[in-house]
């Protein structure tokens, strides 16, 4: 072979204006899709609470501390913008959905980490990913349509044998006719949660080291005394993350509550009354908000709840995230 | 010339000076040059004042235990280090007498004329055909593309058994199958310099072989350097070999620094530094 | 104590009890009962998605015809006949436009975090808050659309869009980065030591072997969208003819669905059940496809 080479000329090794100049602009681009959502976040801030001002400083603190919403004028007396009803209601739906949802999550993520025959567990799976595709309206249809007036048939007798009891017998007193309540609603979004809460605990079991486990039963363990030693002390911090997780979508649930809920503006404690939330409220009454400023007293609503649902997504992925770390650093 | 030295116990056939057909001794000239190159990460420095000469056409090993930073060296040839967040290179590394280090120079044209094969295969997950063609496309090399890739895989000794089935994926053929795509790959942009970063060490013996018997055909065009944990490969094969080794110094911070850099006949057999001599006869590393 | 004299007493010929008998009774039933609960558990689960599957199908399929998907939807939801092919146009508009902006943009996110930011503060700030962003409730996205786009335009399809877009946006960049960080540093090497730049290798390297995942991630992002509700009731006002122009009102399935289940009618009913399955069907084979693609990226990886 006398195939010569020619050396690199010197001139090669320089930098092209434009190579370098593409390299910069690629990752500025790419910069700038990033900052997108900061963007975003920082915009929904803004715009939200810009068009919420006038509803704020009409009703002041009244916003939060009154459970009047009166949307019109009467007898020459202003409208009233108060939503701590609709506070109440978000908290007492996603607290009855948690109480369903979580042990049943548990249950799930446990049948899939530890239970499971293989052939079943992707069968689970395929349940549990069905039920999240399922869209919420659709959760809403059924809920108003067949499970409202189903549910009445089990909340009549609650209420005749436990309503008598004095503090537990208000919690479950007369319930509405047609089912719809906090706690249809609370059922439904029970089962809309559930999907997200499994799939996170589920992922923070499968990091519990096999080793532990292995330990537990070599000690004499049955399976739920190896689930409770080496299992849930594991992941006790990404199981709090989980349900917080599902919390903050719980209260942020709305069209399937919309439905389910009764739309009454009331404090309660009767849990088979009809209610609102934060984000139902606005999704009945934003074609029809009544006097102003009731349109932006709906966005007001949504102020309140983008800012407790942040806080709390917030919270969850920090401690989510806190216990991946531990669990990285226990397996390596 | 083959020999052999009981002494050491090492098998020597290290190939004399290769000149290229009708070249005259100035094509063994110096092609690449490392002056007291020192590589730091962060504040740790990894390895400590190499002085390294690259000739044109001959292969160069550099061998030495673990940690010895021999991999690390490589990398600054190329400017591949440049992709470790914190590393930083001192010292000079020339390349036909330019500073590859210098502000203006760019470290896509360097890579570009200094190629680099890795310690495990990496064909891109694209067909045979496309591995090959990466990167005359992406510098848009003038010709006819299936000659090139034609070509690039005869270099690689592959061509007789791919040329069948370019279509299918890289991913689908053996570790040294693999392992030569990536050769082609390398020298169908006709770069000057070819560095190999333990090219073998994921291989079995017979595809090992039949990769170091594509280096002695590659070094009648291209310039190798070839890190490798074996030392028989490096006196199998190589012209030249560096020696690192790993030092502690007084506060108890390893660096790797270089011994000894020879002619791969004279450091197997009688080599200058006594740790040299240490580490081939099997006394340490 | 026996005193140390004393033999001990020979070990009994007979084998330790190894059946279940030997465990306590106690740690046994709650053994038992921990299993079956876990199996109740997931039995709760299966059925509530049985039962809205049943529903679905069975109502929704009585109603289901060629003229029900094409025709218009009857102005007033108490009449009988009409259909929800407004409906079905608009969903498809407004999610291909919300895919157009979201899929690019979130994969470019995720390029800047797995290519350039990396572990910088930057990148892990965008990270966090793009996680944080997932969490946001789909009704406070449409207040900001409202807020920002319809208030100064009007109620439309490209408001629609946008809503779902915002909705998108992290979800992709979240899976798309988990795709990215499963592509191999070699792969970026060897790229780069060809002479390629940076820019390069991510577009032609780094990508076309992530893409299959990506494009999964995608798909399920657009199920979801396909099926939210509570943002765009608020942004894209009402109609009952068809619209393909992002400008002007429109409608949507998930829209329809709501609007005819909160009226006290059969025939509003039946369409609410009919829209639901036709929902269904497009978020399933949207979801199903993304799966397909995934499980088939995933055996590839394992090769």
């Amino acid at each position: 072979m006398t195939q010569s080479f020619e050396p690199a000329g010197k001139l090669r090794l320089r930098a092209r204006g434009f190579g370098a100049a593409s390299d910069r602009s690629f990752s500025a681009l790419s910069l700038g899709a990033g900052c997108l959502v900061l963007a975003i976040l920082a915009l929904i801030l803004i715009t939200t609470l810009r068009e919420a001002w006038p509803a704020l400083t009409y009703s002041g603190l009244t916003f939060i501390t009154s459970s009047k919403w009166v949307p019109l004028e009467v007898n020459g007396a202003g409208p009233v913008y108060g939503a701590l009803a609709f506070a109440y209601g978000t908290a007492v739906v996603s607290l009855i959905a948690l109480i369903f949802a979580v042990p049943v999550s548990i249950g799930i993520a446990l049948f899939l980490t530890e239970l499971a025959p293989k052939r079943l567990r992707s069968t689970v799976v395929t349940i549990i990913d069905l039920l999240a595709s399922v869209p919420s309206v659709v959760f809403g249809l059924w809920g108003i349509i067949v499970i409202g007036p189903a549910l009445v048939k089990i909340y009549n007798p609650v209420h005749d044998a436990v309503g008598g009891v004095p503090v537990i017998g208000k919690l479950f007193g007369e319930p509405v006719s047609s089912g719809r309540g906090f706690m249809t609603a609370g059922v439904i979004v029970a089962i809309m949660i559930i999907p997200i809460i499994t799939s996170i605990t589920r992922e923070v079991y499968a990091t519990v080291p096999e080793s532990e486990k292995h330990a537990a039963l070599a000690l004499g363990a049955t399976r739920w005394e190896m689930i409770r030693g080496a299992v849930f002390p594991h992941s006790f911090g990404g199981m709090v993350g989980a349900i917080m997780l599902g919390l903050g979508r719980a209260m942020g649930e709305t069209i399937a509550v919309a439905l389910t809920i009764g739309a009454a503006t009331q404090l309660t404690p009767n849990l088979f009354a009809s209610g609102n939330t934060l984000a139902s409220v606005i999704a009945l009454n934003f074609g029809d908000p009544g006097v102003p400023p009731g349109r932006s007293a709906l966005i007001a609503c949504g102020v309140l709840l983008f800012a407790i649902t942040i806080v709390i997504n917030y919270g969850a992925r920090v401690v989510v995230r806190r216990a991946e770390i531990r669990m990285r650093g226990a397996a390596a | 010339m083959p020999s052999t030295d009981q002494r050491l116990n090492v098998h020597i056939n290290a190939p004399a000076e290769r000149v290229p057909s009708g070249a005259d001794a100035s094509a063994s000239r110096k092609i690449m040059d490392l002056e007291d190159v020192s590589v730091y990460y962060g504040n740790y420095e990894a390895v400590r004042g190499a002085t390294i000469p690259i000739r044109q056409n001959q292969i160069t090993a550099m061998i030495g235990p673990s940690g010895c930073g021999k991999s690390t060296i490589l990398r600054s040839m190329n400017r591949m280090n440049d992709l470790i967040p914190g590393a930083r290179v001192a010292g000079t590394v020339t390349y036909h007498g330019q500073d590859i280090y210098a502000r203006d120079v760019d470290p896509i044209q360097v890579r570009r004329n200094i190629g680099m094969v890795f310690q495990k295969p990496n064909p891109f997950p694209k067909s045979i055909y496309d591995n090959v063609a990466y990167g005359l496309r992406i510098n848009k090399v003038k010709g006819n593309l299936d000659d090139m890739v034609e070509e690039a895989l005869t270099d690689a000794a592959l061509w007789d058994e791919v040329k069948n089935k370019l279509k299918t994926s890289g991913m689908s053929l053996s570790g040294g199958q693999q392992q030569r795509l990536c050769i082609a790959r390398t020298v169908a942009v006709k770069p000057d310099v070819i560095l190999m970063d333990e090219p073998c060490s994921a291989l079995d013996p017979i595809a090992t072989s039949k990769i170091e018997d594509l280096m002695y055909e590659l070094a009648k065009t291209y310039t190798i350097v070839i890190v490798t944990h074996n030392m028989q490969q490096a006196a199998r094969v190589s012209n030249y070999t560096a020696f690192f080794t790993a030092e502690v110094d007084s506060n108890q911070v390893r660096h790797g620094r270089l011994v000894e850099f020879n002619a791969t006949s004279r450091l197997f057999t009688n080599p200058d530094d006594k740790r040299t001599e240490d580490y081939i006869t099997g006394r340490f590393g | 104590m026996t005193s140390l004299a004393e033999p001990a007493a020979p070990r009994e010929a007979v084998a330790p009890e190894l059946g279940r008998r030997a465990l306590s009774g106690r740690r046994r039933v709650t053994d038992l009962v921990a299993t079956v609960l876990i199996w109740i558990a997931v039995v709760i689960a299966v059925i509530p998605i049985a039962l809205v599957m049943y529903y679905v199908i069975v109502k929704g399929g009585r109603v289901i015809s060629w003229e029900f998907l094409t025709a218009r939807i009857p102005r007033q939801l108490a009449n009988p006949g009409g259909g929800i092919g407004p409906a079905i146009v608009g969903t498809v508009l407004m999610t291909g436009v919300a895919s157009l902006l979201s899929i690019p943009l979130g994969v470019l996110g995720a390029i800047y975090l797995n290519e350039y930011g990396k572990q910088g503060t930057l990148a892990r700030t965008i990270r966090l808050m793009a996680d944080v962003m997932t969490g946001v409730p789909s009704i406070v996205m449409g207040l900001f659309i409202y807020a920002a786009v319809v208030l100064s335009t009007e109620q439309s399809g490209l408001a629609g869009a946008l809503a779902l877009a915002c909705l998108m946006l992290p979800v992709i960049i979240r899976s798309s980065e988990e795709m990215f960080k499963l592509v191999p540093d070699e792969l970026r090497q060897a790229s780069l030591a060809l002479g390629a730049r940076k820019w390069r290798t991510i577009l032609t390297v780094v990508l076309p072997a992530a893409i299959s995942g990506i494009a999964s991630g995608a798909l399920l992002a657009i199920a979801r969208a396909a099926g939210e509700t509570a943002s765009i009731v608020l942004v894209v006002g009402l109609t009952q003819r068809v619209n393909w122009h992002l400008s002007g009102s429109n409608t949507a399935l998930p829209v329809q669905i709501y609007r005819n289940a909160t009226e006290p009618f059969q025939a509003a009913t039946d369409r609410a059940w009919g829209a639901a399955l036709t929902l269904v069907v497009i978020v399933m084979i949207t979801t199903l496809i993304g799966r397909l693609i995934a499980s088939r990226f995933a055996t590839k990886e394992r090769e």
